[in-house]
């Protein structure tokens, strides 16, 4: 797995160090407010959960770090750098990938180009020898095909290979998806409910690519899910919000034991 | 039986990432090649040539063009017509001004105009989409329209207001004008079609092919990987012009040898190729051949075909025929098969590596 060791200039970041802080974000949507005052901060290194009841605002909230919505209060500060306002692709170059709810696989295309797909950032030959597909472009296509190669392995889909992905079921759909954003090498892993309408083998599996992925690449984690056993066995910390606010922060066994969590997801005799 | 991978491995992603991986798939376009390039010419008539295969090669073309922009990438277009009369337009204004450069040089540089011209009325494409891209692509084609009748300079202010073609050679033959015969035009053409075709599977099987496709599948994916939407669709915009603009120059100079933009670039042909390519197969390259073929073919069959053996047609039936034919085409392909001719070959491929023993 040498291929995938990461490029030099995001060595700088130490394992624990803040990789990520989102500093009193508010985001509305005309009257609505979605997040309310929230902050917290993701670690390097560390499985991130973000749980809350539905509408609770949280994948608002990985919009908010992906750029696709801009909060109207708050900053995000992203490897030291703050900044408000963002284009999902500019995020993308600075190394932050994600995953989607619903699936969101480009359905025509095979598995393979789904995950060369996520390799556009990392190629650089001009246009002109695209024309010939030889030389440079070739080079660069079958270096890139090495890498996604080994995120196939990686991810145990090799027999769907050449399929289209709208034609695979719901699980394998998932699991390319997350080859997708593996093929970035991101530094910062956005999954939105990657366990949804999964059964518990395929559950299991997608944990433990998780946990594989942060163990061979190192990459920091932050994850949305409902299934609370996942969540408390996986992340390192949790954060969770209701109502667009944050009601607690800390390790998995915190915020078991922390009312107000209780509260909001049993509810509250009034 | 014969049509089948069987034995052959492949020991390099090169080899794996060939456009046609399969050996008979290879011989197969090898033939195809041979017919086109020899025997064709040396065997077909005069009439078949330049009846069936000219305006078979251009429209092929044309649609290649259109299937860029609305197969490959998603954007409907309608304003194909018009992108070629540019292409036409911009050939002409060429080789009236330098005369001495080479035709075919000066028709594959009209579509860099006309690509110019495309990218420009792409950019809409950034903020609306579907039916309203659509109409939003048709004033392209109007506009330019109006451009073609109103502004003389474009035809050189000569009194038919249509493109003359002027005669020109390669290598002391007469390839454009009236002294050129079809079978001279037809393998100019057909070389600009095989190397264009060529270098669109090139552009379409990498990176750049595997962006528009991105875009047309899931733009919001598409922006997280990486890929700028603007530039990509201007990209998809202006390569698919180029075609067209390619397209619409051997249209006038190689096959029409000259004549009124308005009847050759209008909106109606802008529809024509847009069949062309939903019955050919929406993101296919062999599909615009076929859509072409098709759509191509069976107005000629009715009009001189069915003649031939003893069936009466006049002129103006075989023309009605030909439009329900083309209508229930239409219908029938987005009912059973949005993907067109191309699918069905597909299909059958399939069913030809398993055949005769399926299990």
């Amino acid at each position: 797995m040498n291929a995938m060791n990461h490029s030099e200039f995001r060595q700088d970041i130490a394992p624990g160090d803040t990789l990520l802080a989102v500093d009193n974000v508010t985001l509305r949507f005309g009257g609505v407010k979605a997040i309310t005052d929230v902050s917290f901060d993701i670690r390097k290194g560390e499985v991130r959960a973000i749980i809350g009841p539905n509408g609770a605002g949280k994948t608002s909230m990985l919009n908010v770090i992906n750029g696709f919505y801009h909060p109207q209060e708050g900053r995000i500060t992203y490897r030291g750098q703050t900044r408000s306002k963002m284009r999902p692709h500019v995020a993308a170059s600075q190394g932050i990938a994600r995953t989607f709810q619903n699936v969101a696989l480009f359905k025509g295309m095979t598995t393979l180009d789904n995950i060369m797909v996520g390799r556009t950032l990392k190629m650089r030959t001009p246009f002109f020898w695209h024309l010939f597909r030889h030389g440079p472009a070739m080079r660069e296509e079958i270096e890139h095909r090495k890498f996604v190669e080994e995120i196939i392995d990686f991810l145990e889909i090799e027999h769907i290979r050449k399929v289209p992905v709208g034609k695979l079921p719901y699980g394998l759909q998932k699991r390319v998806e997350l080859g997708r954003a593996l093929a970035m090498q991101p530094e910062l892993l956005l999954l939105d409910e990657p366990m949804a309408g999964m059964n518990l083998e395929e559950k299991e599996d997608m944990c433990r690519f998780i946990l594989d992925t942060k163990e061979q690449y190192g990459t920091t984690i932050a994850l949305i899910e409902h299934d609370m056993g996942v969540v408390m066995d996986l992340s390192d910390r949790v954060v969770v919000l209701e109502y667009g606010q944050k009601i607690a922060d800390g390790t998995p066994d915190e915020v078991k034991k922390n009312q107000k969590v209780i509260d909001a997801y049993l509810g509250v005799a009034h | 039986m014969f049509y089948r991978e069987a034995g052959q491995y492949k020991k390099t992603y090169s080899a794996d990432m060939a456009v046609f991986p399969i050996l008979q798939d290879r011989i197969g376009i090898g033939l195809i090649l041979a017919t086109a390039a020899i025997i064709i010419p040396i065997f077909g008539s005069n009439f078949f040539i330049s009846t069936v295969m000219i305006p078979f090669l251009v429209f092929s073309l044309a649609a290649m063009g259109l299937n860029i922009v609305t197969g490959y990438t998603g954007l409907i277009s309608l304003g194909t017509g018009a992108f070629m009369g540019v292409g036409a337009f911009a050939c002409y204004k060429l080789t009236t001004y330098f005369p001495d450069v080479n035709i075919i040089i000066w028709i594959l540089v009209s579509g860099v105009f006309s690509a110019a011209i495309g990218a420009l009325f792409g950019l809409p494409s950034l903020r609306i989409k579907g039916f309203y891209l659509a109409v939003a692509t048709l004033a392209a084609q109007f506009f330019l329209e109006w451009c073609f009748v109103r502004v003389p300079w474009l035809f050189n202010y000569n009194a038919s207001g249509a493109i003359e073609v002027p005669q020109r050679t390669l290598f002391g033959v007469a390839i454009t004008g009236a002294n050129a015969t079809p079978t001279t035009r037809y393998l100019v053409l057909l070389g600009i079609v095989v190397l264009m075709t060529w270098v669109a599977s090139n552009i379409l099987h990498g990176r750049i092919g595997r962006t528009f496709m991105a875009v047309r599948d899931m733009d919001i994916a598409a922006e997280l990987m990486g890929i700028r939407l603007l530039p990509a669709k201007l990209t998809a915009f202006a390569m698919s012009s180029f075609y067209c603009g390619v397209a619409g120059a051997c249209m006038m100079f190689l096959w029409y040898g000259g004549g009124e933009a308005s009847d050759a670039f209008n909106i109606n042909q802008s529809f024509n190729i847009l069949f062309m390519v939903i019955i050919g197969g929406l993101g296919s390259l062999i599909g615009c051949f076929f859509g072409a073929a098709l759509l191509n073919i069976v107005p000629i069959i009715l009009k001189f075909g069915l003649p031939a053996i003893g069936l009466p047609l006049a002129g103006a039936t075989a023309e009605h025929i030909n439009h329900l034919f083309v209508g229930s085409l239409i219908i029938f392909f987005l009912i059973v098969e949005p993907h067109g001719l191309a699918r069905l070959w597909q299909i059958t491929k399939q069913k030809l590596r398993t055949w005769p023993f399926p299990y």
